[in-house]
């Protein structure tokens, strides 16, 4: 197996794994660094994140409130360290990325503009238009063409973590060129491959999203953290799932159910008022827009369509300048796939799977339990976004973590010993063979595209946006059941060269892995917090639960659940509160 | 409603057991709301897991799924089905090796995309500190269209100059972002693109045919850059055979 040797191994290079590239190759220009992808860098998933991210940077505006609004936006589930220091170096962050080239939209001034968001009791958004995702993306990616030091593996698939003795030392990966499978070989190694939204039906998530990097370290030991809290997003198309961006409320749009009323008011989010009210109605969390929905449905007061239940998102009153000036993409997508013009039409929505709070486990550092081992972005879970994120903190995170993340493994490589060559290579040896053994497999039945059906379907039916103890022992029972038949899987390409068959095939053994986790973590949650609903327990429990859940992987069974404390500094568990209680401003 | 059925034919190239691409076609029962590449994962999940494309996000913005769908360089997400008839056939992007199936080799493009200096190149390190630079609405309209590009590379497949010479000539997705770069007030790169951008292989090799503004899914227009860039190509070269230095 041919050996590539690199001072820091980066697997992932989308937002978080290019923003960790870039400040490795900073830190310290010596260093050779190889960013691995399963695609492309500008193919990862950052680029569909359409609304902004937020940071403090208006003379309104101040640090505790960022931090107030994310602690309680996150029903507290927040670790208030990680907040802490996050809204701290995110403006930071956001003026470099303004250095690097990303054309954030302006003032009349010169100065770069903010937007409304949910959950945000100031207007601290930074946007590009409705495609903030992408510019950012494209702007660290060719940002990092920048640097020599950084030596790029595109489309190679990473299949496991080579650990040993408490301590990371590299990966495996296969060139999906030729399906070689090759061992990199690192100092420190950071995890920035995403989430895992796909292991849902219905989701914003790009077909990429299959939890690789979360799977990965729950395989080597690492505790996936607060699984069970899964966001939907209140406004996705039927059908496609597509995304409409949160922008779209913070720019005025309003939530209609049959009777095109603005059904939000009922739910503790009033009053309605004609322009946006930071905190309130259309522009509260995205938990509570999303049950709210669920409410309504319930009552019969959604529309049904052919793909599901609907409400809908009017933006006819925006005009068609201000659409087409700050909500272009939405505007193509509405027309192209549900054929109706925001401008003139009212478009249907309904809530969609599109963000994983929980993930790998991480400190303030971004490190792992594991030495050298750590991780950013959406696959980390260092929680600053508890039980409920708020829009337009992703963006911000990736970068601030992903930026720790690499700099803390710069610090780790100049402490690291040489490992244990023999256990490394024999490591590496067992993963191919893995892989060899999948090819060999012949006669099985299971088909991967019906396991993932299962699976998805299970997940969407007793592991939604409300869940009970019913429904999740369900879902349990149907993925163990796909797990066990994952097992009789065959691959029906048997060739070497960019075989889909055989990383749709991993792939899927990656989101079995990761469903465990939400479904068993979520089954033992006995409370309602944030994104976690639960209908047989329907108060939040801060004496038994306030406090994360750590799923562990067990090779033979149901992973092991725990729990480890919140960091509490300075805000006490309190309500929620949204609508006029809220004392948001006029947006 | 009953389900429409197409026959997709599909150009398939397996370089390990296939001496030349060939077409195979599926009979695919479709949703009236589908796109291609809903029909191409059909294909991909019921009827053959030996056929390989690209693609991820479903919504226009990733880039993975270009191919050449009857004939026209398309995103496979934004080929609506209702817009075609029974018969589709789907090829793998012109211009380009084929790696396997519709999936081509993109090298050549990405060394191009880094041999533009893609990135601000600024007159002195600001400090964060210092925040943001000043930035008009005006000043951003002016490249803003030109940061649109999602490398999608259509535009490559449908550029008859990137053909025939034989892939020399830099393209229009470089070109145009090399141009967005240019003309960012945060920039003063031009000079160190200019020998890139102004070589035999730079804007002076695009014949204007503008294939590449046709085909752009995102609307970034780079045969007007390509000709804008060609323009202050020429400022360049006239102001430094008088000797004022250029940007």
């Amino acid at each position: 197996m041919q050996v590539i040797d690199a001072d820091i191994v980066i697997v992932g290079a989308g937002g978080a794994g290019l923003r960790a590239a870039i400040a490795v190759a900073e830190a310290d220009p010596s260093l050779h660094i190889a960013l691995l992808s399963k695609v492309y860098p500008m193919r990862s998933h950052t680029c569909a994140a359409e609304g902004g991210a937020a940071g403090v940077v208006k003379a309104n505006d101040s640090l505790e409130y960022h931090f107030n609004d994310t602690v309680s936006g996150g029903d507290w589930l927040t670790d208030q360290d990680a907040v802490d220091l996050f809204v701290n170096e995110i403006t930071k962050e956001l003026i470099q990325m303004e250095h690097w080239g990303c054309p954030w939209s302006r003032e009349g001034s010169g100065h770069v503009a903010v937007r409304p968001f949910g959950g945000m009791k100031i207007m601290r958004t930074w946007y590009a238009a409705d495609k903030t995702g992408f510019h950012m993306l494209h702007t660290l990616f060719q940002t990092s063409l920048k640097y020599p030091s950084i030596k790029r593996f595109d489309e190679y698939y990473t299949s496991d973590l080579i650990v040993d003795d408490g301590a990371c030392h590299g990966c495996t990966a296969i060139e999906m060129r030729t399906g070689e499978m090759k061992l990199f070989r690192g100092k420190s190694v950071i995890v920035c491959t995403g989430g895992a939204g796909r292991i849902f039906p219905f989701t914003t998530n790009g077909a990429i999203k299959t939890g690789d990097g979360m799977a990965m370290a729950y395989r080597a030991g690492v505790p996936l953290k607060d699984m069970e809290f899964v966001q939907y997003h209140p406004t996705g198309l039927p059908g496609s799932g597509i995304l409409l961006t949160e922008g779209c409320r913070g720019e005025g749009g309003y939530l209609l159910n049959k009777d095109n009323y603005r059904y939000l008011q009922d739910y503790d989010l009033g009053p309605a008022t004609p322009t946006p009210v930071l905190k309130s109605m259309e522009l509260g969390p995205r938990d509570r827009l999303s049950q709210a929905f669920w409410q309504e449905s319930k009552k019969g007061n959604t529309v049904q369509g052919k793909w599901g239940d609907i409400v809908w998102l009017d933006m006819r009153h925006l005009g068609e300048k201000l659409i087409n000036e700050r909500l272009p993409l939405v505007r193509d997508l509405s027309i192209s796939y549900v054929a109706a013009d925001p401008v003139t039409d009212l478009v249907p929505v309904r809530p969609v799977v599109h963000y994983m709070m929980g993930g790998i486990h991480t400190d303030i550092n971004a490190a792992t339990p594991i030495a050298g081992l750590y991780s950013a972005g959406e696959c980390a879970c260092v929680s600053i976004n508890g039980a409920n994120r708020l829009g337009s903190n992703s963006l911000g995170e990736l970068l601030v973590f992903g930026a720790r993340a690499g700099r803390f493994a710069v610090e780790h490589a100049k402490t690291v010993k040489a490992p244990r060559d023999a256990l490394v290579t024999a490591q590496a040896a067992d993963a191919e063979g893995r892989i060899k053994a999948l090819f060999k497999r012949s006669g099985g039945k299971q088909r991967v595209s019906q396991l993932k059906r299962e699976m998805n379907l299970s997940l969407e039916e007793g592991c939604g946006i409300y869940r009970d103890e019913k429904s999740l022992r369900d879902t349990v029972a149907v993925i163990a059941d796909v797990r066990a038949r994952y097992r009789d899987v065959t691959l029906e390409d048997k060739s070497s060269v960019y075989n889909t068959d055989l990383y749709q095939t991993l792939e899927l053994g990656a989101m079995i892995e990761c469903a465990e986790t939400v479904v068993h973590s979520a089954l033992l949650r006995t409370e309602s917090r944030g994104a976690h609903q639960r209908l047989d327990h329907v108060e939040r429990d801060d004496v038994n639960f306030l406090k994360h859940s750590m799923a562990y992987y067990n090779p033979n069974g149901d992973p092991r659940i725990d729990y480890h404390e919140v960091v509490i500094t300075k805000s006490q568990p309190a309500a929620r509160v949204y609508g006029a209680a809220a004392g948001g401003q006029a947006a | 409603m009953s389900k429409r059925t197409i026959q997709l034919e599909v150009l398939r190239y397996r370089p390990e057991q296939d001496k030349e691409p060939f077409f195979q076609t599926y009979t695919v029962p479709c949703e009236e709301e589908w796109v291609v590449l809903d029909a191409l994962n059909y294909v991909k999940d019921e009827i053959d897991r030996t056929l390989s494309f690209r693609w991820s996000c479903h919504m226009f913005v990733c880039g993975s799924c270009g191919y050449k769908i009857d004939g026209e360089p398309k995103l496979g997400c934004k080929a609506f089905l209702r817009d075609y008839g029974d018969n589709i056939r789907v090829e793998p992007l012109d211009n380009f090796p084929i790696e396997r199936d519709l999936v081509v080799v993109i090298d050549d493009f990405v060394e191009k995309l880094q041999s533009v200096k893609p990135y601000i190149i600024a007159k002195e390190e600001k400090a964060l500190a210092a925040g943001e630079y000043i930035q008009t609405p005006a000043q951003l309209k002016a490249f803003k269209q030109y940061s649109m590009c999602i490398n999608c590379l259509l535009c490559y497949s449908a550029c008859p100059q990137y053909g025939l010479t034989n892939q020399e000539f830099i393209g229009p997705a470089a070109l145009a972002l090399a141009h967005r770069y240019n003309m960012d007030s945060r920039d003063v790169g031009r000079s160190a693109r200019e020998h890139v951008l102004a070589a035999h292989e730079g804007v002076w090799e695009c014949s204007f045919v503008g294939a590449c503004s046709v085909v752009c899914p995102k609307d970034v227009d780079p045969a007007g850059a390509i000709q804008q860039a060609k323009f202050t190509s020429a400022v360049d070269y006239l102001t430094s055979m008088v000797g004022i230095g250029g940007k």
